[in-house]
């Protein structure tokens, strides 16, 4: 930006600062290089590592498989050679701007000048102030620092708790429980994974965590967390029931970062409201990934308009697209969600979105541990739960990109491969 | 360290020095560099590392899971294609040509 006017950043802000060094904030650096963009970049987060994945941190990382140094993103040699400044402790607690740049504070009071700036602030797990959640062992994780202390409280641990049926409480469960532990998932809903999947993989999810001797509580009321020495003990239910537990899991979802986002008066509703070219409403802020709320980037009729998404590849994909917008370049984002998770030896793989779904079709039998639940709207298919059946998802995915449709009728031949199923596209007559 | 020579659908080259026991597709993505996504970070799950393995350079052939999932690469699969996720450095020098596209 090539500002004329009288602002105090004018004279001597240049180039990009990105707030969250996390799998959005890489990519939106390594993305504005690859577009061509010369001007520096800083990408500063409050974190003590490099970037990092986080999707193994509730699986091969509590296994001893993944480390924070084997799950880092980029060497440091990349930064340095694509002159992307990375700044690693440093919370960004401040910020201003105005059309022609501004800047950010650390709380060490450290100053980033800014001429385009990106959110990539992520989201935190979310608390709930149970009596007792003070005590040592109840544990969230999130972060690399979080996964090495539940790591190692769970070395010694024999009873565990999982506060949580969602994909990360499972996965941990799942861990936890193969190591031989005694593990308890609590669930306040009347079935796991409520926002992510049908009752009908809720049940097999159910089953199988079950049948791997994890005891799985629905319609669970945790009251509060008893202890002695300051140490967890065990879990009230509103049940009366105690369940003895030297670590609890507290895993009930996330909730976006909005802080610095307000400051700047951005519009906020559940996360920053992004338009599809990951533009915040002033029209000159991009966000990108866990804490941005944008429009459905695979809108089907009946698909709920705006949603966030918690995903590696809506991280990844949407970050590409505020890189070019940063540029001035045209970008608009379109994708298929998907979303995966390992629990056990059980792949559980999810091509779209299945809001708004008014048909079932179950493919193969949950018995075997392998089958998907494909999800149909006014007869098109718009979503599949596949679980140890990674052709149909692949096919899935595939099939949603291009458009081509399965009928839902013979979507349960197990005869035949899925893509051999498909059709041409036909017309959608959206509205009608 | 073994040298990994990454080329691209277009043709150019982009060589890295890679560590043995470090997969193709991590060694790619520390580095940088483009034409390998990986969004599941190596967990067999997307099909977004797909490569095609130049004559010169031999890998313990494929488990029925990677095989499968070569099936839905954005590109076609042809014979020496691979998801290179899979593919582990030894201490030998490793030549692979990435699809135009993996998504």
């Amino acid at each position: 930006m090539t500002g004329t006017g009288t602002s105090a950043h004018a004279s001597q802000a240049r180039g990009t600062l990105i707030i969250g060094a996390c799998q959005a904030g890489v990519q939106l650096a390594s993305s504005l290089r690859e577009l061509g963009d010369t001007e520096p970049i800083v990408l500063v987060g409050e974190e003590p590592h490099a970037p990092y994945q986080r999707p193994p941190l509730s699986k091969a990382f509590l296994k001893g498989e993944a480390t924070a140094d084997s799950l880092t993103f980029r060497t440091h040699e990349f930064y340095s050679e694509h002159n992307i400044e990375l700044v690693t402790r440093e919370r960004i607690v401040s910020i201003e701007r105005d059309a022609t740049g501004g800047v950010a504070t650390a709380e060490s009071g450290r100053r980033f000048e800014f001429a385009r700036l990106a959110l990539t602030t992520g989201a935190v797990p979310r608390q709930i102030p149970f009596e007792g959640s003070e005590l040592e062992g109840v544990s969230y994780l999130r972060t690399a620092t979080d996964a090495a202390l539940l790591e190692q409280r769970l070395a010694t641990a024999s009873d565990v708790v999982v506060v949580g049926g969602g994909f990360i409480g499972l996965e941990v469960a799942a861990g936890v429980r193969a190591a031989g532990k005694t593990v308890t998932v609590l669930e306040a809903a009347p079935r796991l994974v409520g926002r992510a999947v049908s009752e009908a993989t809720s049940a097999f999810y159910l089953a199988a965590h079950r049948r791997r001797g994890t005891r799985v509580v629905l319609n669970a009321q945790v009251v509060r967390f008893l202890g002695q020495h300051d140490r967890v003990t065990g879990v009230e239910l509103g049940s009366g029931d105690v369940i003895p537990s030297d670590v609890v899991l507290i895993g009930v979802g996330v909730i976006p970062r909005t802080e610095l986002a307000e400051q700047l008066g951005l519009v906020i509703d559940n996360g920053v409201v992004v338009d599809a070219s990951a533009l915040c409403s002033d029209g000159l802020t991009v966000a990108a990934g866990d804490c941005a709320n944008l429009p459905n980037p695979s809108l089907t009729p009946g698909g709920i308009p705006r949603l966030r998404l918690e995903s590696v590849q809506n991280a990844v994909e949407q970050a590409k697209v505020a890189a070019a917008t940063l540029l001035g370049l045209p970008a608009e984002y379109s994708t298929v969600p998907w979303f995966w998770s390992d629990q056990a030896d059980l792949k559980l793989q999810i091509a779209g979105l299945s809001g708004g779904h008014d048909q079932i079709i179950l493919r193969g039998d949950p018995e075997t541990e392998k089958f998907s639940v494909l999800y149909y709207r006014a007869g098109q298919l718009i979503a599949a739960d596949c679980v140890n059946r990674p052709l149909d998802f692949i096919a899935v995915r595939a099939m949603l990109h291009s458009g081509q449709h399965l009928p839902a009728d013979r979507a349960d031949d197990l005869s035949l491969p899925l893509k051999k199923l498909f059709l041409p596209a036909v017309p959608v007559l959206i509205g009608k | 360290m073994p040298s990994v020579t990454y080329i691209s659908a277009a043709g150019s080259e982009t060589a890295v020095a890679g560590f043995a026991g470090d997969s193709v597709m991590e060694t790619a993505v520390r580095n940088g560099v483009p034409g390998i996504v990986a969004e599941c970070g190596g967990s067999l799950s997307c099909a977004t590392c797909h490569v095609f393995v130049c004559a010169d350079s031999v890998f313990p052939p494929m488990e029925d899971l990677e095989d499968d999932m070569l099936d839905g690469t954005a590109v076609d699969r042809e014979a020496n294609s691979r998801l290179s996720c899979q593919l582990k450095l030894s201490d030998v020098d490793i030549r692979v040509t990435t699809p135009e596209t993996q998504v």
